[in-house]
């Protein structure tokens, strides 16, 4: 396995107040990896670290072996990086489909043509990867009058468009009924194992961590607790004691 | 030394009326964010009503009563302007009510003349304040003093209204966030009210201040308006001790630039301020503004489309009608087309960069005007041939497009609005000192079409082709995947950059084309009017294609120009009239109350509801 | 009264001409007039009785080539485009056979150039570039009033004559403001060549800072001083200097500053001592042309005049004679009849117009400024004719493009 994400000891401090301190971890090719932890455990921070939202106090991101510490967004991007936002930002005055084209658009270097209809370019493209969300059936409304789980699976398209080998999902499945849950991670895992597209994400339903996750690290006030597999996690007594009462979660994840 | 003492001293006077009027402003625009471009108009009111009242209450307790009456006065009347004009329209899109400020400053022209008539008034001294004090040899005028000691108390007032009242804990509140204070269970409609009678209240002060220094006259409105933005955007928007700063600095510079550099008094403010915005996007104590904040207020956009079918027949048949306007209309109304054509592609051109780019300019007219210039300047200097001297126009705007563009392209907002504003009176100015050159205000003149343009009905032609061949290209763009970039920059910049759109160059290559466009329409409007004058680069050219833009509706593709064609006949029509400012103004006002999506976007709504009834009947 | 006996005049002069209903029928002589009314309306309003008197005096009389005469105010807001966009409107579809108008020197020199593409006669009433008539002059152009060059030489003229040797000025900070002092030096310089300018300030036009100018122009010590500045910036500054005791002890020299437009404003606050160019309406002899005028006016105003009403009064006047010359109303007869038209008996006496650039010979009043009674007046005034002060007629047609 070709390691293609590697982070070493990130720190972001606001004001003194260390946010995420030392982290380090690595993302292994075809991993479907999660981050968790608690509200205000630095998961976002660490994120936007990583795709360059934000700029770390200290530490490195590799990708590839590659330094990009500090790069924008878009040179993350170039590098064959995806990411979905907790927030969503989708393209409000746009049809869903034409979000896709846009991603499209600029996957394809099309940005600065001032000639050809641009909702007639990449449309087919475009319609296979709203499929490939189960989104094609609302691929013509304006994406303003979406539910927010359909914007979700949006993103997740837009994302898909460039053929990333990294996607960084920050909460996939936030706001969504728990079947469609259960299916954005199945579809997820499938674009793992049938395009080895390695993935990085965070949540907050424990189900679908340990249903799908193949590793899983906890982050718990700004730092790294533990970093292995679901039995490992489930076990570390740190864990255990960051998530008070969450044993039980645990344990019925274990059962289903 | 003592001279420079003395000098500083009158800074400080000067600072006085200016942070009075300039902390009313931000106040207003920190609580209600409103951008009130009829403060002046208060400013001018104050002093009208202090003269009037001076001449009626006489001795000391008269005058400083006057003040304090004139506060009071002025504070109800921008109670009345608050509640009858811009209550209904806070829904309303981002900096539509600057609109009707204007609408508002409109209105008040012409009921102060109506009231007070035309001739200036002086204004009266203040009693045993006559004459000077002498301060290390150097006199200093008596009411000077009074002023400098004056300003630090309204300063410690204001400050301790916001700082130790439970109206200063809300307008604070309000100040950080809107929607908190009606969660506090505050009538947020009334405290928006109480915040611009202060705001106003204050304006009508300064104006009454000043009074013993000056006087009234109808002017003062224009006059004061552009030193109060800046220093208001110098200090930070919303800032009180900002405000307080930048009017200090800007008055004592003034001075030292009056002694030193004595041509710098027109541009030395706009000057500091671009250099501070430079430097500090956000104004010495200003904060940044939060993403989202200003953001798209009201319904969002519809997704755009081609006209449907019947739509492009109807266009087509528009345009085959003013293609055959010449074989039966008169000479006059082909002037009047091609003055709503070239203003149509100005206003469009900027409604590209506003609408789809969310880029609010206050400094389009550089480009208008600088492509007017560029072609102008060859014929005049180099006897260039039209043909060539035209090409000129659109080349020369988009490349100034490009000079100043990079300076304001890396701010947002109000901000990126005020820049823009600086960068386009610099050339103002340059146009306006540079005579050698320019020939300052006494304009390029004689620069008429080639031969066979000369006539009115082919330049018409000439500009069917040019001015709407323009607006059909922006709108081209616009439905292409730039201007798809440029929606998905403005909607969501985070996604953009996260899906490899490099958002502030295309921000950047759209404001370029924006300004080349501007541009083309001037380099027409030159060769029909036959000359070209500053005035086509002042501040209130900018404004009229603004508030033609957000009148036309700012969320439709069709706006600015619809916009354009309403204001050119609304206007020629009405400034036939005697009290036609008051008129304009009230048709402004009345468009923004009724239809506040704009022209357009109102009859897209209603046009919806009545399709939607049709479909439920 | 006067309106009633007006109207009654009129209509008895509308019957009496009955029988000559083929001429009558055309309707009235239209006289496009274009002007700042809201922006400039202190300047624009007197400006406009002006007309209105003479245009009733007019009629009155029977009209020209036995129609009545009227004009067709419009407002351009100041804006030259605009202006020009109304000067097309008024010609082309009002039917008004020339144009006359505007106070701003920018928008009357768009006109100018416009009138001269179009080939329609403009005169310019109120303009005072020299320009105008001069470097960007053209044929079809005309212009009533004396200019800023000849209003400067006058006071350069009375400026040489004391022993002042180092001069301060300060003038609005655009064309006018600078062409006035660039006049002013080049006419004291040529008549005085020792003397020295030691301060130039330029402020913002009615954005005056007055304590800070004040205060630079003490510092350079001037012996003497020339003032531009007008309306609100001027008042800002006689207060201020007044105060700061900048006049005390020097010579100044003011440009209009004697004209009621500028000067009653000021009251008691009026500069004495500054000598000015103006209009002593007040002054006049009974009995003389200038005097009849001024009752005239104030009986139909019930105001005092203003030099715009002069102005206006003069540019009714000069078009009826024109027309009357012409004996037609053909815009090619109407520029023939202009060059060299001669008007006797008006206000300021004979009034005509030069073949050589289409200026006007009025003149100027120049004056010492007094406060009597609370007001500025101008005392030990006289009327000075242009001509003098103008520069040779070589250099002129030198100036003047081919025509």
């Amino acid at each position: 396995m070709t390691e293609i994400l590697r982070v070493e000891h990130l720190k972001k401090s606001y004001d003194g107040f260390l946010a995420v301190n030392g982290v380090s971890f690595s993302v292994q090719q075809g991993e479907l990896k999660a981050l968790i932890g608690p509200n205000g455990a630095g998961k976002s921070t660490c994120f936007n670290m990583l795709m360059g939202q934000l700029k770390p106090t200290e530490g490195e991101v590799f990708l590839d072996g590659e330094n990009v510490t500090g790069k924008r967004p878009r040179d993350i991007w170039r590098r064959g990086v995806g990411r979905t936002f907790q927030i969503t930002g989708t393209y409000q005055s746009m049809t869903v489909i034409e979000n896709v084209q846009m991603a499209l658009m600029s996957h394809n270097h099309r940005l600065f043509s001032v000639w050809p209809r641009a909702w007639k370019l990449y449309r087919e493209e475009a319609f296979e990867f709203l499929e490939t969300v189960s989104m094609a059936d609302q691929a013509d409304r304006p994406c303003s009058i979406l539910a927010y789980g359909d914007l979700k699976r949006l993103e997740l398209a837009i994302a898909l468009c460039h053929r990333p080998r990294l996607l960084l999902m920050d909460e996939p499945t936030a706001g969504m009924a728990p079947s469609a849950r259960i299916e954005l991670m199945q579809l997820t895992a499938d674009i793992v194992r049938d395009q080895g597209v390695s993935v990085l994400f965070t949540e907050h339903d424990m189900d679908v961590v340990f249903a799908h996750a193949h590793h899983i690290m906890v982050l718990n006030r700004g730092e790294l607790i533990a970093d292995g597999d679901a039995e490992a996690v489930r076990n570390n007594p740190q864990v255990q004691e960051v998530y008070l009462g969450g044993g039980t979660l645990f344990k019925e994840a274990a059962d289903a | 030394m003592a001279f420079f003492f003395a000098q500083f001293l009158t800074g400080l006077a000067n600072a006085a009326a200016l942070f009075l009027v300039a902390s009313g402003l931000s106040l207003i625009f920190g609580v209600t964010r409103i951008v009130n471009f009829a403060h002046g108009s208060f400013y001018m009111l104050g002093a009208f009503i202090g003269v009037t009242l001076m001449e009626i209450l006489p001795g000391h307790v008269g005058f400083w009563g006057s003040i304090l009456l004139t506060g009071l006065a002025v504070g109800l009347i921008g109670a009345l302007v608050e509640m009858v004009v811009l209550r209904p329209i806070y829904r309303a899109p981002e900096l539509f009510q600057l609109v009707a400020t204007f609408g508002v400053i409109l209105v008040i022209q012409d009921l102060a003349l109506m009231v007070w008539g035309a001739e200036d008034r002086l204004g009266p001294r203040a009693p045993g304040l006559r004459g000077i004090w002498r301060i290390f040899g150097e006199p200093v005028l008596k009411y000077d003093i009074v002023l400098i000691a004056i300003t630090p108390v309204i300063l410690f007032a204001l400050w301790y209204l916001i700082s130790r009242t439970r109206l200063g804990v809300l307008v604070r509140a309000a100040t950080q966030d809107r929607e908190m204070v009606g969660a506090l269970g505050v009538n947020q409609a009334w405290l928006f009210t109480g915040v611009f009678a202060l705001g106003s209240a204050l304006a009508g002060l300064g104006g009454a201040l000043q009074l013993p220094k000056g006087g009234a006259d109808l002017l003062m409105d224009f006059n004061i308006i552009g030193a109060v933005f800046v220093v208001v955007v110098i200090g930070g928007m919303g800032s009180l001790p900002g405000a307080f700063i930048a009017s200090v600095i800007i008055s004592v510079l003034n001075v030292f630039g009056v002694t030193y550099l004595p041509q710098s008094t027109l541009v030395l403010m706009f000057v500091v301020m671009a250099v501070v915005l430079i430097i500090r996007p956000y104004g010495l104590l200003g904060r940044e503004e939060v993403a989202g904040e200003h953001g798209q207020v009201g319904a969002p956009e519809t997704p755009i489309r081609p006209y449907p079918p019947a739509g492009q027949i109807a266009v087509a048949a528009f345009l085959g009608l003013l293609a055959l306007l010449p074989l039966f209309a008169d000479q006059f109304v082909l002037i009047l087309m091609i003055d709503m054509v070239v203003f149509a592609l100005f206003a469009a051109s900027l409604h590209f960069i506003l609408g789809s780019g969310g880029m609010v300019s206050f400094g389009h007219a550089a480009f208008f005007g600088g492509g007017a210039y560029a072609a102008a300047l060859l014929v005049f200097h180099f006897d260039t041939p039209m043909e060539l001297a035209f090409l000129f126009a659109p080349l020369a705007a988009g490349i100034l497009a490009l000079a100043i563009g990079w300076f304001c392209i890396r701010l947002t907002g109000v901000y990126f609005a005020m820049l823009t504003l600086a960068f386009s009176q610099l050339v103002w100015s340059l146009a306006y000192q540079w005579r050698d050159v320019t020939r300052g205000d006494d304009g390029l003149v004689n620069i008429w079409p080639a031969e066979w343009l000369s006539g009115t009905v082919p330049y018409y032609y000439f500009t069917l082709i040019l001015g709407v061949g323009g607006i059909i290209f922006l709108r081209h763009v616009i439905h292409a995947p730039f201007g798809y970039a440029l929606r998905a920059g403005r909607d969501s910049p985070r996604q953009a950059e996260a899906t490899g759109i490099d958002v502030k160059r295309v921000q950047f290559g759209a404001f370029a084309l924006a300004g080349a466009m501007a541009g083309l329409a001037g380099g027409i409007f030159v060769f029909s009017k036959g000359s070209v004058f500053p005035t086509e680069l002042e501040i209130a050219a900018s404004f009229d294609a603004l508030i033609v833009v957000f009148l036309g509706g700012v969320k439709t593709l069709a706006g600015g120009v619809v916009g354009a064609g309403f204001m050119t006949l609304v206007e020629d029509w009405l400034t036939r009239l005697e009290y036609w400012r008051l008129l304009l103004g009230l048709v402004i006002i009345a468009v923004v109350i009724i239809a506040p999506e704009g022209i357009v976007g109102s009859f897209r709504t209603l046009w919806a509801r009545i399709r939607h009834k049709e479909d439920a009947a | 009264m006067t309106l009633t006996r007006r109207f009654v005049l009129g209509t008895t002069a509308a019957l009496a001409l009955a029988p000559a209903a083929a001429l009558a029928q055309d309707g009235p002589i239209k006289i496009g007039e274009i002007n700042h009314y809201k922006r400039m309306a202190a300047f624009a309003e007197p400006y406009k009785a002006g007309i209105e008197l003479a245009l009733g005096e007019i009629n009155g009389e029977g009209g020209v080539l036995g129609r009545e005469l009227e004009f067709v105010f419009r407002d351009d807001q100041g804006d030259p485009a605009e202006a020009v966009k109304i000067a097309e409107e008024l010609m082309t579809r009002e039917g008004t056979v020339m144009l006359t108008g505007t106070i701003l020197s920018h928008v009357g020199l768009a006109l100018s150039s416009f009138a001269a593409e179009k080939g329609y006669l403009y005169l310019a009433a109120e303009p005072l570039a020299d320009s105008l008539v001069w470097k960007s002059g053209n044929p079809n152009t005309f212009r009533l009033r004396a200019s800023t060059w000849v209003q400067a030489a006058m006071l350069a003229e009375k400026a040489a004559e004391t022993d002042a040797v180092k001069y301060a000025t300060i003038a609005p900070n655009y064309a006018y403001g600078q062409d006035a002092v660039e006049a002013f030096k080049e006419n004291l310089k040529r008549l005085k060549p020792e003397v020295e300018f030691v301060a130039e300030q330029w402020p913002a036009l009615f954005n005056i800072d007055a304590g800070a100018e004040v205060q630079a122009i003490e510092r350079a010590k001037p012996d003497a001083i020339y003032n531009v500045t007008f309306g609100t910036d001027l008042a800002k500054f006689v207060r201020d200097g007044g105060d700061r005791g900048l006049f005390d002890g020097r010579d100044v020299y003011g440009l209009l500053t004697g004209e009621p437009e500028y000067l009653d404003p000021l009251g008691a606050d009026a500069p004495e001592g500054w000598y000015v160019t103006g209009y002593p309406w007040y002054g006049f002899e009974e009995g003389t042309p200038a005097a009849e005028f001024v009752n005239a006016y104030m009986e139909s105003t019930g105001e005092s005049p203003k030099i715009g009403s002069l102005v206006g009064y003069l540019t009714a006047q000069s078009i009826a004679a024109a027309i009357e010359e012409a004996g037609s109303t053909e815009t090619e007869a109407l520029i023939g009849a202009f060059e060299g038209l001669t008007i006797e008996d008006t206000p300021i006496g004979e009034l005509h117009y030069r073949e050589l650039d289409n200026q006007s010979n009025m003149g100027a009043y120049v004056g010492t400024i007094a406060v009597e009674d609370g007001q500025g007046v101008m005392v030990d005034w006289e009327y000075k004719e242009p001509s003098p002060y103008m520069p040779s007629d070589e250099e002129i047609t030198e100036m003047r493009p081919a025509e």
